[in-house]
């Protein structure tokens, strides 16, 4: 199957080993992937901040970037919902119904890393090998916007070697909501506080997540404490064989 | 996108409670410094949620009572002008007098007037939104007549010359140790003092307050009270509550005035099933309410002789004109949405400063006072969607905040008064994701962050306003090489005759 990757402008810029692991994770299960290149960003963080009206040239550019695609795969809980629940909206405002009506088609051929692997590909098993103590966060927009349920639980799950821990109050927010880490940063801080303290108490070297922006916002706590708990994407640890450097 | 509906009465600016003096992160971070805030509100917050989870999953068409509940609130928001006329007819047939309030000045004029004409300068409630809403009891206070709250917490907030900072429990953020020092200073003043031999067991509380609460009822000629609900088809008004101080109000006194915002309404007594089912699970967490009032105009002999309805706009039909933020007056303020936020489990109500705190306040507030006046309520989330789950009316919160903060925005851009960092931010971020070689050249250029790197290879402190991430949390280095450009590389390999395979780096965000 052709693949085309939506790679998300902050696992471009920031964090490359995501998008590297993601297309090796597809193409070891036989799959040829795309990456346009013409694609920069779903623009979520312009529309949850307000400006609508500048993510409009981004959202055309999604479209048309996108459109020649049987399937988009994203490793990104929240790009896959601005792709899905935001995009047709911020065409609507600007009353460009043709916008909105092509963003919707893409957007129902848009599938976030986890469901793309259980839902389309029927697969849970992807022979991934990482022997280390994880937790994982679910993610607000993964649970609650795309609705992934256990899908990514039960591709760890099936990850030999793994030692998985259940996070503690999983589904609570970790606090970093795109600006809202930069326009609340106190009530940022103390939700931050809270699920470190939440990932601390499982003792797990490792705490993954499928979304690199509450990652970004986890990892930073946890270094900036020295708690010697790393964050690694969903991506990378199923894009992990007994062949590859698998050390956290 | 947004329109300004001129001629739409909104709550107007200095009275009631609808405003703060500060912005929510400004006041939000004094919430956080309050060790006992923090610790009261956390516990309070995680029990009232697990219960209502555990009477929620037990009612197997959840679901579906849910969407009723919307679909019979969107049904009254459509066709409000006919419901509330027969309402009014309703009601004035079976002998209550019905009031139209503008907004909260007009309100609070209309009360004062009506109590004033029985010539008693005390009055009881029943606890209301409405009436904490149009600052009632400062209004009447003004006009010389004392208001005495009944509600337990209600009372706990009035005593302690305090602001309610929730919903349904406004002294949340209150302990029994509190509790004790505000009854024992306090309820000597404005009545019958408490026994200086008082604990903090809560039995004892409940004790000093039904003691002080008992000469009040029974002294009491005239009552305020707001509506849960009020049923066009009948003209029954409702009133939902667990300690009984409403019963004793809506039957003891001789005048009763009731106060209600003009989306209380439900067509037909048949509705009531929903939403009886709805809100005690989603509020109290209770299977059912302990008590529930229902009263048709005057009885003769039953209960009071001269009732006055109060229907209040206040900003209701500016919000009803906002196709995307209308559903916001589906609230049955069951506070459900308030137990599940994250952020307000961490402030508390009084960061947002507006009677109408948590999910539900930040997309109500700003829609009844104009969102200019309210302009940091909509950003004062993270958009993680709890509340949307919980709400038993369904109204999506996350959705309707960032359309508000599109209003929000476009009502600053329009005063030119957007913060310039953030526009600047927005605006060149913009700009450089609209072309993908000025996004390539951008990412290449963000290598040079690597000179930011200290031995630790993290960036630890960043200039304004990126300083508001670095205070609590490091920020990796930029790659040597942006995702794109390996791609690229990659694909010269492959046409090449090799693969640039076996580089992806497994040791995470190092």
């Amino acid at each position: 199957m052709q693949v085309a990757l939506l790679v998300t402008c902050l696992v471009d810029g920031l964090f490359p080993d995501v998008g590297k692991a993601t297309v090796g994770l597809l193409e070891r299960l036989g799959h040829q992937v795309e990456v346009p290149p013409a694609q920069t960003c779903c623009g979520q963080m312009h529309v949850n901040t307000g400006y609508a009206r500048e993510a409009l040239p981004l959202v055309r550019r999604h479209v048309e970037v996108f459109s020649g695609y049987q399937a988009v795969v994203v490793p990104s809980g929240s790009c896959a919902g601005s792709v899905r629940h935001q995009h047709a909206w911020v065409a609507q405002q600007a009353g460009d119904a043709g916008l909105a009506a092509a963003a919707e088609a893409v957007a129902s051929r848009t599938y976030e890393l986890s469901e793309f692997l259980v839902d389309v590909l029927g697969v849970t098993d992807v022979g991934a090998y990482y022997p280390h103590r994880v937790t994982y966060h679910p993610t607000c927009h993964s649970l609650r916007v795309l609705r992934v349920g256990d899908r990514p639980l039960r591709l760890l799950r099936a990850v030999a070697g793994i030692d998985l821990v259940e996070l503690p109050e999983a589904e609570s927010c970790c606090g970093f909501g795109g600006t809202f880490a930069l326009k609340n940063p106190d009530v940022s801080a103390a939700m931050l506080a809270d699920k470190m303290r939440q990932v601390l108490a499982t003792r797990a070297e490792v705490c993954a997540a499928g979304d690199s922006s509450c990652l970004m916002h986890i990892g930073g706590g946890l270094s900036r404490l020295r708690t010697g708990v790393r964050t690694v994407h969903l991506a990378q640890i199923l894009a992990s064989t007994a062949g590859e450097a698998t050390a956290p | 996108m947004s329109r300004t509906f001129l001629g739409m009465p909104t709550a107007p600016p200095g009275v009631g409670m609808l405003r703060g003096e500060r912005p929510f992160p400004d006041a939000a971070r004094t919430a956080l410094a309050d060790t006992q805030l923090r610790r009261n509100l956390g516990k309070a917050t995680a029990t009232i949620r697990a219960k209502r989870a555990a009477v929620v999953a037990e009612v197997p068409d959840w679901a579906a009572l849910r969407e009723a509940g919307a679909a019979i609130k969107d049904e009254v928001l459509a066709n409000l002008d006919r419901y509330l006329v027969q309402l009014e007819e309703r009601v004035t047939a079976r002998g209550g007098v019905v009031h139209w309030a503008r907004d909260a000045e007009e309100a609070n004029r209309v009360v004062a007037g009506v109590v004033r004409a029985t010539g008693v300068r005390e009055v009881v409630k029943v606890k209301s939104m409405a009436t904490q809403e149009i600052g009632l009891n400062e209004a009447l206070q003004q006009a010389g007549i004392a208001a005495w709250e009944t509600d337990l917490a209600e009372l706990i907030v009035q005593l302690g010359h305090d602001a309610p900072s929730h919903i349904l429990v406004p002294a949340i953020h209150r302990n029994r140790a509190e509790i004790r020092q505000i009854f024992l200073a306090e309820m000597g003043k404005v009545g019958l003092p408490a026994d200086p031999g008082l604990t903090d067991e809560p039995r004892a509380l409940a004790e000093a307050a039904r003691l002080h609460l008992r000469r009040k009822f029974l002294d009491a000629e005239v009552a305020v009270s707001g509506a849960n609900f009020a049923v066009a088809e009948t003209g029954t008004l409702a009133v939902v509550e667990s300690e009984g101080n409403g019963r004793m109000c809506l039957t003891l006194p001789r005048v009763l005035v009731t106060v209600m915002g003009i989306e209380k309404l439900v067509p037909t007594w048949r509705d009531l099933e929903v939403f009886l089912q709805l809100l005690p699970r989603s509020s109290t967490g209770e299977r059912m309410n302990p008590y529930t009032s229902m009263w048709t105009g005057v009885a003769a002999g039953d209960g009071p002789q001269e009732f006055h309805l109060v229907l209040l706009d206040n900003g209701r039909t500016a919000t009803l004109a906002d196709p995307q933020g209308r559903a916001a007056l589906r609230c049955i303020r069951c506070s459900a949405c308030l137990n599940v936020c994250p952020v307000y489990e961490r402030t508390g109500g009084h960061a947002y400063g507006s009677v109408y705190p948590g999910p539900i306040g930040a997309v109500l507030s700003p829609q009844l006072t104009g969102v200019a006046d309210n302009a940091s309520l909509p950003f004062a989330s993270t958009l993680c969607g709890a509340c949307y789950d919980a709400c038993p009316v369904a109204i999506d919160i996350p959705s309707m905040l960032v359309h508000l903060r599109s209003r929000a925005v476009e009502a600053k851009r329009e005063a030119h008064r957007l913060p310039a960092p953030e526009q600047a931010l927005m605006a060149s971020a913009a700009w450089t994701m609209a072309d993908p070689g000025r996004w390539a050249r951008a990412l290449r250029a963000a290598r040079l962050g690597r000179l930011l790197g200290g031995r630790r290879r993290r960036i630890s402190a960043l200039p304004p306003p990126l300083n508001a991430w670095t205070s609590t949390r490091d920020l990796p280095l930029p790659p040597r090489e942006p995702f794109r450009d390996w791609w690229a590389r990659r694909r010269r390999g492959d046409r090449a005759g090799g693969r640039a395979t076996g580089d992806q780096d497994a040791r995470g965000d190092r």
